[in-house]
């Protein structure tokens, strides 16, 4: 008798946990991000394209700077791409593996683009939910500065900034960072507005939580959806900024490269008959940034409680 | 609505003043004057040269000289490299330029953008929709420095049917491929923003009022759809020329067109002070008043916002 009820008591309990009520927003979203096809294939091309960034440097023939003297000069005849010589991708110019180096540049452009959108994500998150939360004139002045900041053209500023204090791949981070964490802030200082009259923050208040704590432990939290989101869609737009200082020769130095130096380079040779030094520069670029505009659609629509 | 337009230009006026005042401090923190070069000058020489230039005054004070020049007579001082010409007529000569294919590139993001994402989002999941899609997306990760070889390569180098570079004084052969260049990213956003801000406004109550008490399309499409559904374009406006403006420095480049874009990189290059500070404030002012422009349109047009 017991143990009957017993073993009905657990069918009942396993088909709650059944229905779905432990389905949380986050799971939720991972289900509807799957069912999109484009970002879930984005997202494992992606996946191979840093993979790949990490172990293609052990397959490698050749080191990034290091010059093939027999290729020099004549790429266009001897540095064509092919396995027996060991440039996989062919030759630059003088003579370097484009190889090594695409993988190098694909290096440097994921960590500008990935560490640039961690900063602005870091500091606009923070600035926008403080001016959110605190409102009233706080707010206001922390907005008009904002406000002041996104009317200025900020590539001009960046390249005054490289130009006078030197060009340096530190440089470069401080400077895109410093300027794209703006639209960040916007954002979120919205979303907080919403947010900060609801019942969990005015019962966090009453009980004497700091605001400090308020805004890190429930506001920022009950916000990552939407941060998430814009995250993915910045990292394409900082490797852009990137790739057009590094196009101007003000970005990343030699023998250091990324995918805007390489692009530059390949395009300026392009009339020597080396189509190879731009197309495979570009294919990554194009590619990678093809994923994060998909992944990003993606996430936005899975996260988005609109469609529901 | 006064107010706002009163407040508004409260915010452009500091704004102005923060850029002139960054570059200028930016442009002093630099290590080295602009006359320290390989070969030491003899002191007096040197002496003689800075004050020619006011740099012996004290920096608060070339500062407010500066401004009130800046300011009053649209006088961004004279050129640290090139001894003959000022600043001024370095900008009234690459500043034409720039506002020829920097209007045109804005014309035809916004006439082709617009269009291209309303058919999207009118014919919703059918194969105009996937093709406008697709080409925006495409035309996003193509930016203007990969369009630019692009074009060369195919239009000039292959068809033969475009100059490579050049200006002329504007003629259309050589203002095609910079336009193109210049405006296919933006022409992209656009037409993104229109699709997904008129597919929200047909899903709303009103519009299937419309449609339920038998309007005809057309009517439906011109008078309740198309004004709210420009709205956030219109908000995309002030960065997209910030975008434009700033895609001219790639265009000067690969063109030689010889806009703002090519005196400022060339100055960049050569540590001329003073031309990239005049480029960067002229730059900068444009922004600002064109973003005014854009906020009063979205005011003018967004019947919700009353400040």
């Amino acid at each position: 008798m017991i143990a009957i009820n017993k073993n009905k008591i657990k069918e009942m309990a396993d088909n709650l946990s059944d229905s779905g009520t432990g389905r949380s927003l986050w799971k939720d979203a991972r289900i509807r991000f799957m069912q999109n096809k484009a970002a879930t294939v984005s997202l494992f091309i992606l996946a191979a394209i840093v993979l790949f960034s990490f172990i293609g440097p052990y397959f490698a023939v050749w080191s990034y700077e290091k010059i093939d003297w027999n290729a020099m000069g004549s790429a266009a005849r001897v540095g064509m791409p092919s396995i027996e010589s060991g440039h996989f991708f062919g030759t630059d110019d003088l003579g370097r593996d484009l190889y090594s180096r695409v993988i190098q540049g694909t290096q440097i452009s994921l960590m500008v683009g990935f560490l640039g959108a961690t900063v602005a994500v870091f500091v606009g998150t923070l600035y926008g939910a403080t001016s959110g939360y605190l409102g009233g004139k706080t707010d206001q002045i922390m907005m008009r500065i904002v406000d002041i900041l996104m009317s200025i053209p900020y590539m001009f500023v960046l390249i005054l900034l490289l130009v006078v204090f030197g060009r340096s791949i530190g440089m470069l981070f401080i400077g895109i960072g410093l300027l794209s964490w703006l639209d960040m802030s916007r954002i979120v200082r919205g979303q907080t507005l919403n947010l900060k009259n609801k019942e969990f923050i005015e019962a966090a208040r009453v009980t004497g939580v700091s605001d400090f704590k308020i805004i890190t432990r429930h506001i920022v939290p009950n916000l990552l959806g939407i941060v998430a989101v814009y995250a993915t869609l910045l990292v394409p737009g900082i490797i852009l900024a990137e790739s057009f200082i590094s196009f101007l020769g003000l970005g990343v130095q030699e023998p250091s490269t990324s995918w805007g130096a390489l692009i530059k380079e390949g395009a300026g040779t392009i009339r020597y008959d080396t189509e190879w030094q731009l197309l495979f520069p570009l294919a990554f670029f194009v590619v990678s940034l093809f994923c994060f505009y998909f992944i990003g659609d993606g996430l936005r629509d899975a996260l988005d409680p609109k469609d529901r | 609505m006064i107010n706002y337009i009163v407040k508004r230009i409260g915010i452009a006026i500091p704004t102005l003043l923060v850029l002139i005042a960054v570059s200028f401090y930016l442009m002093h923190a630099a290590p080295g004057g602009p006359f320290t070069s390989e070969r030491p000058l003899p002191p007096q020489v040197l002496a003689n040269i800075e004050a020619k230039y006011g740099l012996d005054q004290p920096i608060w004070r070339q500062m407010f000289s500066y401004l009130w020049g800046v300011l009053t007579e649209f006088d961004f001082g004279p050129s640290y490299k090139y001894h003959d010409r000022s600043v001024n007529e370095i900008i009234a000569q690459g500043f034409p330029i720039t506002l020829k294919y920097g209007f045109w590139s804005f014309i035809v993001a916004v006439g082709v953008g617009i269009p291209l994402g309303a058919i999207a989002a009118i014919r919703k999941n059918t194969w105009i929709d996937y093709l406008a899609v697709g080409v925006s997306i495409g035309a996003q990760v193509l930016p203007n420095f990969v369009m630019a070889p692009l074009l060369i390569i195919v239009f000039t180098l292959w068809l033969d049917w475009l100059p490579g570079g050049g200006w002329n004084g504007g003629s259309w052969q050589y203002l095609i491929m910079p336009v193109i260049a210049l405006s296919t990213s933006y022409m992209a956003s656009i037409a993104r923003i229109t699709r997904s801000s008129m597919l929200e406004v047909l899903n709303t109550n009103y519009i299937r009022t419309a449609k339920s008490k038998g309007l005809p399309t057309k009517i439906i499409f011109f008078r309740h759809v198309l004004k709210p559904s420009l709205l956030p374009v219109i908000s995309y406006l002030g960065p997209a020329f910030v975008g434009l403006i700033t895609g001219s420095v790639i265009i000067d480049m690969y063109f030689s067109t010889g806009g703002m874009g090519y005196f400022f990189v060339n100055s960049a290059f050569n540590r001329d002070y003073s031309v990239m500070m005049g480029i960067t404030i002229v730059v900068g002012g444009l922004t600002i008043l064109f973003s005014l422009i854009a906020d009063l349109l979205y005011a003018w047009v967004d019947p919700k916002i009353r400040y």
